[in-house]
């Protein structure tokens, strides 16, 4: 990790800095100090005559700098160079507190874990079916759900266009502990090629083939056709009945449930899109992001979905 | 125009075009400002079309509001300035209408591509390379025809704006040319010279100077100006304007690192961002004391003219957000507000409160000039303009203030198993109400805005009816 950080500076450039970081604040102050004494007197209303020039009728006062005003100067500057002597500013060198940003965050994710791991490693060892009953666990899980996961698959875990709906029982890769474990901690990418080269006439037969394998309205004369078509290119994947695979991911197609159907779009028009261009369904790993122990309970909270209400 | 308005000696043709265009940009710029406030409430007025998306009018609107509405206004006072207190003509009248037609092309461009889409993706720097160019060449004109006045000034003395003016003008064609550095690949698309953690630097060091030198610097020349202009007193102190402009604008330089704490930055820069955006306050601040101070001896003339409490009330504003400035600056309170509606409160309070409350008490004081006439059509109305906008900034920054602390300390908030109390949604739903607040702010300005261009209109109306008779020459 240290060497990834290390923006150290050649000798030269941290010099570079340096001269000219501390010629800017002894510039600034000097032009202070400078201008600190008037030796004229002030007027009766207490001004300090004009300096003699008039530019388009205004004239300008000689008053000294206003007390207060220096102290608040020379008190940032003060400031400035404490800053500097204590925290990393001026080139290479590092500051007597030897203090990092880096430094802060490990620190900072070190007294994090030592807090909270124990909370986490106490769950992990409750085998998922069981934790999904624990209702205390259960608010823990949603609470990291409903922060890592509900920005794609919803806040009530009814997913949308692209996003699998994880509240009922159709699951592309499975729904038993260890299937949604290996979903959350490896992550998924599900891949529908595209079948463009079959043609448009065979795209529409295959399509309304589909259609019918969930009872929906078809052309029966083009489902036959697309039947055949289907067998070859489709079935081994979706199955010849048509329910799916979920060692591979690939959707039942019986149901009525459309993940890639558009809002205001109808399931043909959804399946002829598919077969033509083709689907990339990214489910991202979460171990990286949460933890295995966190991984745990969320994969907790998606098998408690199915008996809630 | 009628040419019984030309000044014998002055160039006021190039000032009326700016001073018109001032009101124009101003009254677009928030206008769109509105919409996106109210956009941010109802987002279904995003209308679900890319030329209205929020992503593509945001730009639109800082690009409005900075450089048309702000520009307009810097390059109307700083020729009409230059030239008074230099008691010489605009160096010359070509060059000066070519940097109207150029700055207005500019501002006409932006308002064409932006919501095409065409962005270089940096803030405040989204025009496109061919628009840039042509940005740098009405800048580097404006820069000579400035340069050249001054040059052939009648006075011995430059006079201190003019001093805020000419540092504003050569640091921003600097800051303009060094950070659009980029190579064109298309027509509308280019790729800048930098990369990673270098163009977020160079990007912040033109963005914070943007606020430093634009925003502030050619503000200060225009408060410098007018405020004693209106007041009819002598400035409060030269020796603070001289300490106070040389530290000004040596020490703004340093102050960008700050928009880039806890981030890939080293932390040297950081720190150096920091410790300079705090050694800024006391410069920043010098400029607000000789302001005020001008008036001592004239505040009774507050009660009557709503000009010159538009002027004051401006300084105001510029004390306080360049005291918000520096405090955020620091890493522990940037840690809270950093990414927060805070940075939009802060941004605000100057661009509202100081940027364009500057701006309007001038033009009150300078279009009835350049029109040949001693006032604005009514000075009641200005009156109302004036509580509108600044009740309108109260509204808008309070709202902000709010939202920003709630949302930084929602998204810090934790439970006692370490996970967030809050999903990033609630902190949303929690700002609602002061979107709403801020839309109001908002319509404030606007209607404030449309009763200055009436106020404008019939000056100049009237205006033309009295240049029928012979007219007497103003000030």
């Amino acid at each position: 990790m240290s060497n990834f950080w290390d923006d150290s500076l050649s000798g030269f450039w941290s010099a570079w800095i340096i001269v000219l970081t501390l010629g800017s604040i002894a510039f600034a102050f000097w032009i202070l100090y400078a201008n600190r004494k008037t030796d004229k007197v002030p007027d009766a209303d207490g001004n300090v005559e004009t300096t003699g020039h008039a530019a388009d009728e205004i004239e300008e006062y000689d008053n000294p700098l206003p007390r207060w005003w220096f102290q608040l100067y020379v008190a940032t500057v003060i400031f400035g160079l404490g800053y500097l002597l204590l925290y990393p500013g001026l080139g290479n060198f590092t500051g007597l507190l030897g203090w990092t940003q880096e430094g802060q965050w490990e620190q900072e994710v070190a007294r994090a874990e030592e807090r909270f791991t124990p909370i986490f490693a106490q769950y992990q060892e409750i085998p998922i079916p069981e934790l999904a009953r624990d209702a205390e666990a259960m608010q823990v899980a949603e609470r990291i759900y409903q922060n890592n996961c509900a920005v794609c698959h919803g806040a009530n875990a009814r997913g949308g266009y692209g996003f699998p709906d994880l509240t009922n029982d159709d699951w592309l890769y499975g729904g038993e502990p260890e299937q949604i474990m290996t979903s959350l901690v490896r992550g998924r990418n599900g891949l529908m090629p595209s079948f463009q080269t079959l043609g448009e006439n065979n795209i529409e037969n295959v399509t309304q083939h589909v259609l019918s394998l969930s009872g929906l309205e078809h052309d029966t004369e083009r489902a036959e056709l697309g039947a055949s078509v289907y067998a070859s290119v489709c079935a081994a994947c979706h199955a010849p009945d048509g329910t799916g695979n979920t060692a591979l991911g690939a959707p039942n197609l019986t149901n009525d449930i459309w993940l890639y159907q558009a809002p205001g779009q109808s399931v043909a028009d959804s399946v002829r899109q598919t077969l033509r261009n083709g689907r990339n369904g990214h489910m991202p790993a979460q171990e990286a992001y949460i933890g295995e122990e966190r991984v745990h309970l969320v994969a907790a909270y998606v098998y408690s979905l199915r008996f809630r209400d | 125009m009628s040419t019984a308005l030309e000044h014998p000696t002055y160039n006021y043709k190039v000032v009326r075009q700016f001073a018109i265009m001032t009101v124009v940009w101003g009254i677009v710029g928030m206008l769109l400002g509105v919409i996106l406030a109210a956009q941010l409430v109802w987002p279904q007025l995003n209308l679900d079309l890319p030329w209205t998306s929020f992503g593509r009018l945001r730009p639109l609107h800082t690009n409005a509001v900075i450089f048309a509405f702000g520009g307009s206004a810097l390059m109307a006072t700083s020729y009409y300035v230059v030239q008074r207190t230099c008691q010489t003509r605009l160096f010359s009248d070509k060059l000066a209408a070519f940097t109207f037609w150029g700055w207005q092309a500019v501002i006409l461009s932006a308002v064409i591509t932006l919501p095409l889409g065409y962005t270089t993706t940096k803030e405040y720097a989204e025009l496109e390379w061919p628009i840039n160019i042509l940005i740098a060449v009405v800048w580097v004109s404006y820069a000579i025809v400035f340069m050249m006045t001054l040059k052939q000034r009648k006075t011995s003395h430059i006079y201190v704006a003019n001093w805020f003016f000419a540092a504003f003008i050569l640091t921003v064609a600097v800051l303009h040319i060094v950070n659009n550095a980029a190579i064109p690949v298309t027509f509308m698309y280019s790729v800048s010279l930098y990369s990673g953690t270098i163009d977020a630097m160079v990007q912040w060091w033109y963005g914070h100077n943007a606020v430093g030198f634009f925003l502030t610097a050619g503000f200060l020349g225009m408060m410098y100006y007018f405020v004693p202009k209106q007041a009819e007193r002598p400035i409060y102190s030269y020796r603070l304007s001289i300490v106070h402009f040389w530290a000004l604008i040596m020490i703004y330089m340093w102050a960008g690192p700050h928009h880039l704490h806890y981030t890939a930055l080293p932390d040297w820069a950081q720190s150096l961002g920091m410790v300079m955006s705090i050694i800024l306050l006391a410069p920043s601040w010098g400029g607000m004391i000789n302001g005020m101070m001008t008036l001592s001896g004239a505040w009774h003339k507050l009660r009557t003219d709503p000009t010159l409490r538009f002027l004051v009330v401006a300084l105001a504003f510029y004390g306080m957000s360049t005291f918000e400035g520096p405090m955020m600056a620091v890493k522990t309170v940037n840690a809270l507000s950093h990414y927060t509606d805070w940075t939009i409160g802060h941004v605000h309070a100057g661009a509202l409160g100081w940027v364009a409350m500057i701006t309007i008490g001038s033009m009150y004081h300078l279009i009835p000039r350049l029109f040949g006439r001693t006032e604005m059509h009514s000075v009641g109305l200005i009156a109302v303009h004036f509580w509108l906008s600044t009740i309108g900034t109260v509204l808008y920054i309070a709202a902000m203030w709010v939202n920003g602390i709630l949302q930084g300390l929602m998204w810090r908030a934790i439970n006692p198993d370490g996970t967030l109390m809050y999903t990033f949604m609630e902190s949303v739903e929690a700002s609602g109400p002061g979107y709403i607040v801020r839309l109001i702010g908002g319509l404030f300005w606007i209607v404030g805005m449309l009763i200055m261009a009436y106020n404008v209109f019939m000056t100049i109306k009237r205006s033309e009816a009295a240049t029928q008779q012979p007219l007497p020459q103003t000030a």
